[in-house]
């Protein structure tokens, strides 16, 4: 499964007052297996990308193609490209509507037509895969829930028709600390056990340094640049010029560098960064 | 389609008529809905409709944006249209079974649809060049005389004012769950009316429970900042009438004269 990017282009409100163009010429390619993050200011085009990527919005030009598939071809089932790709979007706890916490992860699944054999099981096994209680919770209202609890069952509302691509739209937006790792180990996990495709939006510079495998920057509504997080967030200038940042312990390392000490300032993580000033103060022993 | 709905949204631009004052506004918004409802033939309708032109010309709104506007109430229009059509007595032109249209109707058809299309249009202007800030002030002062009969004149303007500011946002949430619903397989267009009523649950819940949510966190905001009525509360900006003002305001009651006059001699 991979995803191809060709030309994409997305105007909003054509040929009015309030026309503005919200993406233009993008162009990129997603590997299987690959996370690959997307920043960009807010209003840089990320939200719209990602509603591209399975079908909500219709690209004004350019094609998009998921494993073989081109979605974006008129007349594709949209039910099946929902399938394939399931996203996530900001806030998604605001989307739960069902009684029990049961019926609404299962509304997804059941939408796709499958057997209420099926249906069940792949309920039981997305409220385990994030981190919840099956028995404990499959009965209580998801209102009743704290925040980080619905967020997980929004989540696993996705998650429950197995997507081959999994999307989240800033899944961590609005939590405290404790429930952002619980977000974001969740998400790793998932990725171990399915081994598909990552896609998620975030404004956490550290999180994309930790999580991700290519970095997409998004500028204005185009694709600034795109690679590894080391590729990408050596180029602070131009992230700057994009109103965004490196990751803190980066940014550290850079500070120290400009101060005299001769370290290297592509260093992404707090392990990589102890190591380098240690390597740093012993240069000399 | 929930994007085409311009009701109580703003068009911003530094235009003769969004300099007027509101209260002028919403005066010249009634007056023009006597005008026409006084009104009894086609003559009237093009005083109407011309006068209405010259206003969209100095107001520098889009007349694409205020077509756009019309789209949503088509439908509205069209049952009208076809009700006054089959329905009005008259000589029958053209018969079939039980539906006939007659010369009476189609008048009647096209007079009405001409008449809700000017009033839709006159309405949202005031909204598309006022401020929902200054129709809120506009709308109190203006019934700031029925204060003193008891009459909650702030509370009510407050209110308005917060439905108008409500429209945007809850259009915008909507759109929102619909996305979120059908990236979950959710179907909103196939099915019989039942399946579709059904399918609507999974917005209207959701929708439902962000209403109490956004309410909540204004009434939060509002408190926070000792909000406590209109009760000795003052004003950064004072509403003056200018020259302007009043030279509008004496114009929008020529043209009742004219309209009414007109009505009298034809």
């Amino acid at each position: 499964m991979s995803i191809q990017v060709r030309g994409l282009k997305h105007v909003y409100s054509p040929g009015l007052p309030d026309e503005q163009l919200a993406l233009d010429n993008i162009n990129f390619d997603i590997y299987d297996g690959e996370t690959v993050a997307v920043v960009g200011h807010t209003g840089s085009g990320k939200s719209t990308l990602v509603q591209h990527l399975n079908g909500l919005l219709k690209p004004t030009e350019g094609t998009i193609t998921v494993g073989g598939v081109e979605i974006t071809a008129p007349g594709t089932s949209m039910l099946e490209v929902r399938r394939r790709v399931g996203l996530v979007f900001q806030y998604p706890e605001y989307q739960l509507f069902e009684e029990t916490v049961a019926a609404d992860v299962a509304f997804g699944p059941k939408n796709l037509g499958l057997s209420e054999d099926e249906v069940n099981s792949r309920v039981r096994d997305a409220i385990e895969i994030v981190g919840l209680d099956y028995d404990e919770i499959k009965d209580r209202s998801p209102f009743e829930l704290s925040g980080g609890q619905k967020r997980r069952v929004a989540i696993a509302g996705v998650i429950a028709m197995k997507p081959q691509v999994l999307i989240l739209d800033e899944p961590t937006a609005g939590l405290d600390p404790g429930a952002h790792r619980d977000i974001l180990d969740m998400i790793e996990e998932i990725k171990e056990i399915s081994g598909n495709i990552t896609i998620f939006v975030s404004h956490n510079m550290a999180d994309v340094a930790a999580l991700a495998d290519k970095v997409m920057v998004m500028d204005k509504g185009r694709l600034l640049m795109m690679g590894t997080p080391r590729e990408v967030f050596a180029q602070k200038d131009r992230l700057k010029e994009a109103g965004l940042s490196v990751p803190p312990v980066t940014e550290l390392m850079a500070e120290l560098k400009e101060k005299g000490a001769e370290v290297d300032d592509t260093i992404l993580s707090l392990k990589e960064a102890e190591e380098e000033i240690y390597r740093f103060l012993t240069r000399n022993r | 389609m929930i994007r085409d709905i311009t009701l109580g949204q703003y068009y911003a631009a530094d235009s003769p008529v969004h300099r007027l004052d509101s209260r002028v506004k919403i005066a010249g918004v009634l007056l023009y809905i006597a005008d026409l409802f006084i009104v009894d033939d086609f003559i009237g309708f093009g005083l109407c409709a011309a006068a209405l032109c010259l206003y969209v010309v100095l107001s520098q709104v889009p007349v694409k944006f205020i077509m756009r506007g019309l789209k949503p109430i088509l439908l509205i229009l069209i049952m009208t249209f076809c009700l006054n059509i089959f329905m009005v007595d008259g000589r029958i032109l053209w018969q079939w079974g039980f539906l006939k249209v007659t010369d009476e109707g189609i008048y009647t058809a096209v007079f009405m649809a001409v008449r809700l299309i000017l009033l839709i249009i006159a309405s949202s202007l005031l909204t598309l060049t006022t401020k929902p800030i200054e129709l809120t002030d506009g709308i109190e002062k203006l019934m700031s005389p029925l204060a003193k009969i008891g009459v909650p004149a702030h509370d009510i303007a407050m209110t308005m004012s917060i439905a108008l500011r409500f429209i945007p946002m809850l259009l915008e949430e909507t759109d929102k769950i619909m996305k979120a619903q059908q990236a979950r397989g959710a179907d909103f267009e196939s099915g019989n009316i039942l399946r579709r009523a059904k399918s609507l649950i999974p917005i209207l819940v959701p929708l439902f429970v962000s209403s109490f949510r956004i309410a909540q966190d204004l009434a939060m905001a509002m408190e926070a900042r000792c909000y406590r009525g209109g009760k000795g509360r003052t004003r950064m900006k004072e509403m003056r009438l200018k020259g302007v003002d009043f030279l509008a305001f004496f114009l929008m009651l020529a043209f009742l004269a004219v309209v009414i006059s007109e009505r009298v001699v034809f």
